[in-house]
């Protein structure tokens, strides 16, 4: 219970802050907002001890329960190092854009509302049991993130990377949903604790394979996978704290969380492992590929932070693979999932200070144009070591964290080989060697990213601030992580028992019952030669190669035809889209008001008749019916006469006189059907009515009917016969069946009693609904209100503008 | 005497649509005075016709027709009587403006879509 209040406390922050900074205008407002992440993350390291024996917590509030939906706090070793990374990152972002956002120049009260949001929203996502609350967490995380890209919204890169992603990434989210009301059709229940108890089941179900390319879909999405990794590139015109925060450490793993939390239910298929490893596969080789084209420092790491997402979900895949081998914990297939995790962690730590690091180097030289920097070392000491630390990381090379889970995932694609689960079964050393490859791009973008900007010469006029060391604020968030990624090389035991296990053993419960199964132990050496070790020194060697002979095959990106790129592609659709639905509307929204009553007369004969015909409501008898006299028929000839002579009038004075007569006869009818109040009313009425009609005659043109065309009279005919048969069958209909008896009853036996009258219509009207006499005496105000206002408006003629000057 | 009522309703609205598609202003605000009487002559239908006497207590008497329909119908008269004055008013002025009641060309300029 407490644990889901927590999930809001962000938000709940986010509502207190703007108050504080506007109160205390000296202090940076990031220093309240501080707080948050801090105090969340101290309550999440709580449940580090019950969780690593393979402990749960589950805090619950009911919110539809008559839909079995309900807000969870589901915490197991996958959420909460999920949770731990969102407010530990988080902690050390907000530090950071302490330093970096001007607390004079920029909307603090924004970005930290935002922030904050995405804090509530992200948490949710890795903490709900349930997918309904998951779904809506996991689109709120796609709404900060349109605000926080687009937070320096005067730009129109922002605009546009803002509004890229979204469109991507609620398409995904959509997609997503879609999957889960599958899972909810094939397993009654929206909790993901129940559907994985259920799993086997599920996998026969003819649904399933639809669910899981559904769901995939959403995570792939989010998780910038090929061919959606395009909206990652644009997000980087958010401000760089966010860059660090959302776009490499926290939601774009969510795709990866969701795939993690999905493997149990989704391995048992073939189609799951097929495409998540081959797609992440593909993002990973694609990801490193084009990032050595960037020339913005956040354009290669967001490349980068693309294919090491691939590279993950590589991983996730051999981890579901495992499901298909026979007793997989004992085997090499075991180091997959694990490595998944571990690199999870390591990317967050390393990604996360190289982001901080190019926010530096935007924020002291002024660019982040790699071709204009150069030879910052000896200016900026720290912030080099900082960047060297994580790049080398990034390259997979000791002593860093990055070696270690680097060598996993080489195990891991090689356990892929292993694997008759692929055919052709060459598919597996395919997988292998763009792994490979792509792992030497990685070596070269890393060092591209690292010497490009802090050796060779420096080019200070090409500079638009003298380069010198950023403030220490504004390192020790990216030293703290530094720190860890040095840590997690020499303690990575530690870091696996306490962290990554219990996370293992949430992903793969068909492999562990508990943390304690994972039979995993990391180790930098390994006492002999290994063909891991092989690879990378092969990559060592060949990145090294390629990165000294870089400016001789660079022009090979300009090979690829700017039309056939993946951005083109999505910027045509939506042109495309953009003036097709308005092509759309135009057709039929045309300004004309007969189109429109055209419209309306349409729909409503179709729901009216449908549904009396659908409901079979049709019924027509004589039964009980008062008997026609002479005197109905006379006015019913007169009324129908002067329908036809208004329809047929070709001068306006006829056509008014032969309304008049209709009003008059409909008079005759109330008093024919015992109304007499009514016929008194109307015929005052009529009388005035036609007086208003002669009046406004006088000042209206001679009626034309404006050539009308044949084709157009008869469309109008035919909607107003249609219009005149429903409302006769609804007339005949209703009074040749009575559902209820009528409750004017109660009216004639209380009139006297209760209101001391004798008209019963008079008292109704005064007594009983009085407030409708009320209110029907200010419509009539207001219409006159209306009229006097009419007559008085003088509008602005087109030549008074120019007078005036 | 209720089914052929319900045929001159269905008359008076199929007439009034027609004229409200129109192109002649005055046209379509006949058309609405058409179509209230339809309406009018809807509800008490829809009512019934029995009853022998208007809804007045007499002694002796008590076969009233039904009130409510009645009571319905005088409030309906009235705001039709409204919406009719203001629609001339609105068709006064707007020819005095537009110089024209040709209902083809009033419609917005293409300038604000």
């Amino acid at each position: 219970m407490i644990s889901v209040l927590l999930l809001f406390a962000p938000v709940a922050a986010a509502l207190l802050v703007p108050m504080l900074a506007r109160r205390l205008r000296g202090i940076h407002t990031g220093w309240f907002v501080l707080a948050v992440p801090v105090l969340l993350f101290v309550y999440y390291l709580g449940f580090l001890p019950k969780v690593k024996d393979g402990g749960v917590h589950i805090g619950e509030l009911s919110w539809i329960p008559s839909y079995g939906i309900s807000l969870t706090s589901y915490i197991d070793g996958l959420s909460l190092l999920f949770s731990l990374l969102i407010t530990g990152i988080g902690s050390l972002v907000v530090l950071y854009s302490i330093f970096y956002l001007d607390k004079t120049k920029e909307r603090l009260g924004n970005f930290y509302a935002y922030l904050l949001m995405f804090m509530t929203a992200m948490l949710g996502v890795v903490q709900s049991d349930n997918m309904i609350a998951l779904y809506g967490f996991w689109e709120l995380t796609s709404i900060s993130s349109f605000l926080l890209i687009g937070y320096w919204y005067t730009r129109d890169r922002s605009r546009f990377g803002a509004l890229k992603s979204m469109m991507i990434t609620v398409f995904g989210g959509l997609m997503m949903l879609g999957g889960f009301i599958l899972l909810y059709i094939m397993g009654g229940t929206f909790s993901i604790r129940e559907l994985i108890s259920m799993a086997p089941e599920l996998a026969e179900h003819s649904l399933f394979v639809w669910a899981l390319v559904l769901v995939l879909l959403g995570a792939f999405t989010k998780s910038a996978q090929f061919p959606f990794y395009i909206w990652l590139p644009d997000a980087m015109e958010a401000p760089t704290p966010v860059s660090a925060y959302l776009h490499s450490a926290t939601m774009v793993k969510a795709g990866l969380y969701l795939v993690a939390r999905f493997t149990p239910i989704f391995a048992a298929s073939e189609i799951w492992v097929w495409l998540v490893t081959s797609i992440g596969v593909l993002t990973l080789f694609w990801g490193s590929f084009f990032a050595v084209k960037q020339t913005d420092l956040k354009g290669i790491l967001a490349f980068s932070t693309v294919s090491q997402l691939g590279l993950i979900m590589s991983l996730l895949g051999a981890a579901a693979a495992a499901f298909h081998v026979e007793g997989a914990a004992e085997t090499m297939f075991k180091y997959a999932g694990f490595a998944a995790i571990f690199h999870l962690v390591n990317h967050a730590a390393f990604k996360g200070s190289l982001f901080m690091v190019a926010g530096i180097i935007d924020h002291e030289t002024g660019t982040r144009d790699i071709r204009k920097l150069g030879g910052l070392m000896a200016l900026m000491p720290v912030t080099f070591t900082l960047a060297l630390i994580g790049s080398l990381s990034m390259a997979g090379l000791p002593p860093f964290g990055g070696f270690l889970s680097k060598e996993m995932f080489l195990t891991g694609m090689l356990s892929l080989g292993e694997l008759d689960l692929f055919s052709p079964a060459a598919w597996g050393t395919v997988l292998l060697v763009a792994a490979w490859i792509a792992s030497v791009f990685t070596f070269i973008y890393s060092f591209y990213f690292v010497f490009r900007t802090f050796t060779g010469k420096h080019k200070p006029d090409l500079l638009p601030k003298s380069a010198h060391e950023a403030p220490a604020g504004m390192l020790v968030s990216p030293a703290v992580l530094g720190l860890i990624v040095i840590a997690i090389f020499f303690i990575p035991n530690v870091v696996g028992n306490w962290i990554v296990k219990p996370a293992v053993a949430a992903v793969q419960p068909f492999m562990y019952g508990s943390p304690a199964d994972v039979d995993v132990h990391v180790a930098a050496w390994h006492g002999h030669i290994t063909p891991e070790l092989m690879m990378t020194i092969g990559i060592v060697i060949a990145g090294l190669i390629l990165y000294g002979l870089l400016p001789k095959w660079q022009g090979v990106y300009r090979a690829f035809p700017e039309y056939l790129t993946l951005n083109k592609l999505y910027d045509s659709a939506m042109v495309f889209s953009e003036s097709g639905t308005n092509r759309l509307s135009r057709s039929y929204m045309n300004g004309q008001i007969r189109s429109y009553l055209i419209y309306m007369f349409s729909g409503i004969v179709i729901i009216v008749l449908g549904s009396m015909i659908a409901k079979d409501a049709i019924h027509v008898t004589m039964e009980g019916t008062a008997p026609i006299g002479a005197v109905e028929i006379g006015l019913i000839v007169v009324l129908v006469a002067s329908v036809v002579t208004t329809l047929i009038a070709r001068k306006r004075l006829t056509a008014i006189i032969a309304l008049g007569a209709a009003g008059y006869v409909v008079a005759l009818f109330f008093v024919v059907f015992k109304a007499p109040d009514l016929a008194l009313t109307q015929l005052v009425i009529e009388t005035v009515s036609v007086a208003l009609y002669l009046l406004a005659f006088y000042h209206l043109p001679k009626m034309s009917r404006h050539d009308e065309k044949r084709k157009f009279r008869v469309g109008n005919a035919l909607v107003a016969a249609a219009v005149g048969l429903m409302m006769a069958l609804l007339a005949m209909s209703a009074a040749s069946q009575k559902a209820l008896p009528s409750i004017s009853q109660f009216y004639k036996d209380t009139v006297y009693s209760e209101a001391g009258g004798g008209n019963i219509v008079n008292v109704i009207l005064v007594d009983y609904r009085g407030f409708d006499t009320l209110f029907e005496i200010a419509v009539l105000s207001i219409a006159a209100i209306g009229i006097i206002g009419l007559i008085r408006l003088r509008l602005t003629r087109k030549g008074d503008s120019s007078e005036k000057q | 005497m209720e089914i052929l009522m319900s045929v001159i309703i269905g008359f008076l609205f199929m007439a009034a649509v027609y004229l409200i598609l129109s192109k002649s202003l005055l046209r379509v605000i006949i058309g609405t005075g058409l179509l209230s009487h339809g309406a009018h002559l809807l509800i008490l239908t829809m009512g019934g016709f029995s009853g022998s006497a208007p809804p007045v207590l007499t002694d002796g008497v008590t076969d009233f027709a039904d009130p409510l329909p009645q009571a319905l119908i005088l409030t309906a008269i009235v705001i039709s009587f409204g919406v009719t004055a203001l629609f001339l008013v609105m068709a006064y002025r707007s020819y005095q403006e537009l110089e024209t009641d040709n209902m083809t060309l009033l419609k917005g300029n293409d300038e604000h879509d």
